[in-house]
């Protein structure tokens, strides 16, 4: 099976308090700590999985500036047996669409049986996946699960819905689907596995490499696009206790007794 | 502004809560129009769906198959890119039907998408400014779109507050018959069954007291400290979503929309950023106190009580004055 996963490189929220830069513009980027965008990772690891039981190929792509090779390097790392390297300033300030045009496009050059986004990456939209699909008119699932093999050319999948029930479909391929996280336990890789993949060669593609026109790419052909952050004020938030350690605890355990939090 | 659709979930012959927010949406987009409200299903559940959503929006369109029984996003999204004229406004609840449906349908209807819109601040020029947050939630962004040939806009659950409006005798059309006459094409998704979410050794849904912990206890082995602190309280322990797919606490615990909603007295968050699936699984909590070393973490904004702590060296400390307390 010759699969294809999409992933980004992305500040680690776990790692970073986001501050804004620029008068909300931008965030504060010196001193980020990126990591690959944590449902790309499980995408990732299914892609593998997949692989190890029926054979094949796994391929990752990333559309990004020099540093996200990074990404690609480690998942190289995890198993993944090649990368492509998407690199155009002109497509900086993309919306959801431009970026699935630009997968598109990549999927086109090679032949994918299946290709696999995570749900949803830094901005929350969970949107590429679903559009590449409709642009390939391939069938789509997200929020995926569960992979199983299920007899030629299809795949029995399961999507979480709501309050964690489990919907279970059959998938014909080749298709498109977006990875939740918890899907699997997706595989350590150290600094040595990196090390091993520093030399592999790692295609790089531009626009034009990829027949696109770079017109119809980037912010000027974005339908949907960022005016600034900003960080919103909502409510009077929490009753923020002060003091050291025991006093702190002193106090919620005033409070804990005065809400029924004892018992 | 008069093609503004809005696609309403149903259950059990109800349409889902959100169908009163996507309302009060629409009518912020275009106070003055008739905003269409489309269900899609089968049978007596989808006709009783169709008469409450009829007392909500003064137009329904009805889409009934059997193989709409169960939702299949590959089967509708094609019967809903020929029905939904050009330029329209199709608004939805962002859960995981949408997630399914409305990227993809955004690109057949040609149309502009706003995924997880939390609010509208106004449309200008044919653009419609909004807001979304990002990095999970830590901030929120400014972001205009182009309604110039129509959008699919999905809406947070929550965020729109429903209006109090009076109840309308609102137009049910079938559409079914019309648009279905070929038949339904081969779906290339087939749906095989729904799996209801396994049943916990404890049900935290009825917990009184909930000591819940996320991702800042870092390690597997300091899980401990959590379950010595519930000990202590007489609570039972909880957890958000990234320590149930680190498999290091069942499924059953997860508080969220992917997992339970709770509604305990106390909700003891620690650890826990506080994303908005998390928080939507608090609604019914009726005290948080938020333990997180990044004070600039969500969950302060919803907790009623703050400490800004590490959970690792402060949750012992606490589970000793509670014991002494006692």
């Amino acid at each position: 099976m010759e699969i294809l996963v999409c992933v980004k490189q992305v500040p680690d929220t776990a790692e970073n308090d986001i501050e804004l830069a620029k008068g909300g513009r931008d965030i504060e980027r010196e001193d980020l700590v990126y990591s690959v965008n944590e449902w790309d990772n499980y995408a990732v690891e299914a892609a593998i999985q997949l692989r190890d039981q029926v054979g094949g190929r796994v391929t990752v792509v990333t559309i990004g500036g020099e540093e996200a090779d990074e990404v690609l390097r480690r998942q190289l790392a995890m198993g993944a047996d090649g990368g492509l390297h998407v690199n155009d300033e002109a497509l900086e300030g993309s919306d959801g669409l431009g970026l699935a045009r630009v997968l598109e496009a990549v999927a086109q050059q090679g032949s994918y049986d299946l290709i696999l986004t995570g749900a949803q990456a830094d901005d929350g939209a969970g949107q590429v996946g679903g559009m590449l699909a409709a642009l390939m008119d391939l069938p789509f699932a997200a929020l995926v699960n569960h992979i199983e093999p299920s007899g030629a050319g299809a795949l029995r999948i399961g999507r979480e819905v709501a309050g964690g029930d489990q919907e279970i479909s059959e998938m014909d391929l080749p298709c498109v689907l977006s990875i939740q996280t918890g899907i699997n336990q997706p595989r350590y890789v150290g600094i040595r596995g990196i090390r091993k993949v520093a030399s592999v060669e790692i295609p790089q593609l531009d626009a034009a490499a990829l027949g696109l026109d770079a017109a119809s790419l980037g912010a000027g052909a974005a339908r949907l696009r960022r005016l600034d952050y900003f960080v919103p004020q909502s409510g009077p938030g929490a009753r923020m206790l002060a003091g050291k350690p025991d006093q702190l605890a002193a106090q919620l355990v005033e409070i804990l007794k005065a809400k029924g939090g004892i018992r | 502004m008069d093609n503004l659709f809005a696609y309403i979930m149903h259950r059990e012959g109800a349409p889902h809560d959100s169908a009163a927010e996507l309302l009060a949406a629409a009518r912020q987009l275009a106070p003055q129009a008739a905003p269409v409200a489309i269900l899609a299903g089968h049978g007596p559940e989808l006709d009783a769906a169709c008469q409450q959503a009829a007392a909500l929006f003064p137009q329904v369109w009805k889409i009934g198959h059997p193989y709409l029984a169960q939702p299949n996003a590959e089967i509708l999204r094609p019967l809903l890119a020929r029905l939904v004229p050009q330029g329209a406004l199709l608004l939805l609840a962002h859960e995981h039907f949408a997630m399914d449906l409305a990227p993809g349908l955004s690109v057949k209807l040609g149309a502009a998408y706003l995924p997880d819109a939390v609010a509208f601040t106004g449309i200008e020029g044919g653009r419609l400014k909004a807001v979304r947050e990002e990095f999970a939630g830590l901030v929120s962004a400014h972001v205009s779109l182009d309604l110039s040939a129509g959008a699919v806009i999905s809406l947070r659950p929550g965020a729109f507050k429903a209006g109090e409006a009076a109840p309308v005798q609102g137009q049910i059309s079938d559409k079914s018959a019309a648009d279905l006459d070929g038949g339904m094409p081969p779906a290339r998704r087939r749906y095989i069954e729904t799996v209801a979410a396994e049943a916990g050794e404890v049900d935290i849904t009825k917990a009184e007291v909930l000591v819940s912990v996320g991702r800042g206890i870092q390690d597997q082995d300091n899980l401990e400290l959590v379950f010595d602190l519930a000990k202590a309280l007489g609570a039972e322990v909880s957890c958000s979503r990234p320590i149930v797919d680190a498999k290091w606490l069942p499924k059953p615990r997860q508080v969220g929309t992917s997992g339970k909603t709770v509604k305990p007295k106390v909700y003891l968050a620690c650890g826990i950023s506080g994303s908005s699936q998390h928080l939507g699984g608090l609604t019914g909590a009726s005290c948080v106190i938020a333990i997180n070393k990044h004070p600039k973490a969500p969950i302060f904004q919803r907790a009623e009580v703050g400490v800004v702590a590490d959970i690792i060296q402060f949750l012992p400390v606490l589970t000793k004055a509670v014991r002494a307390a006692k």
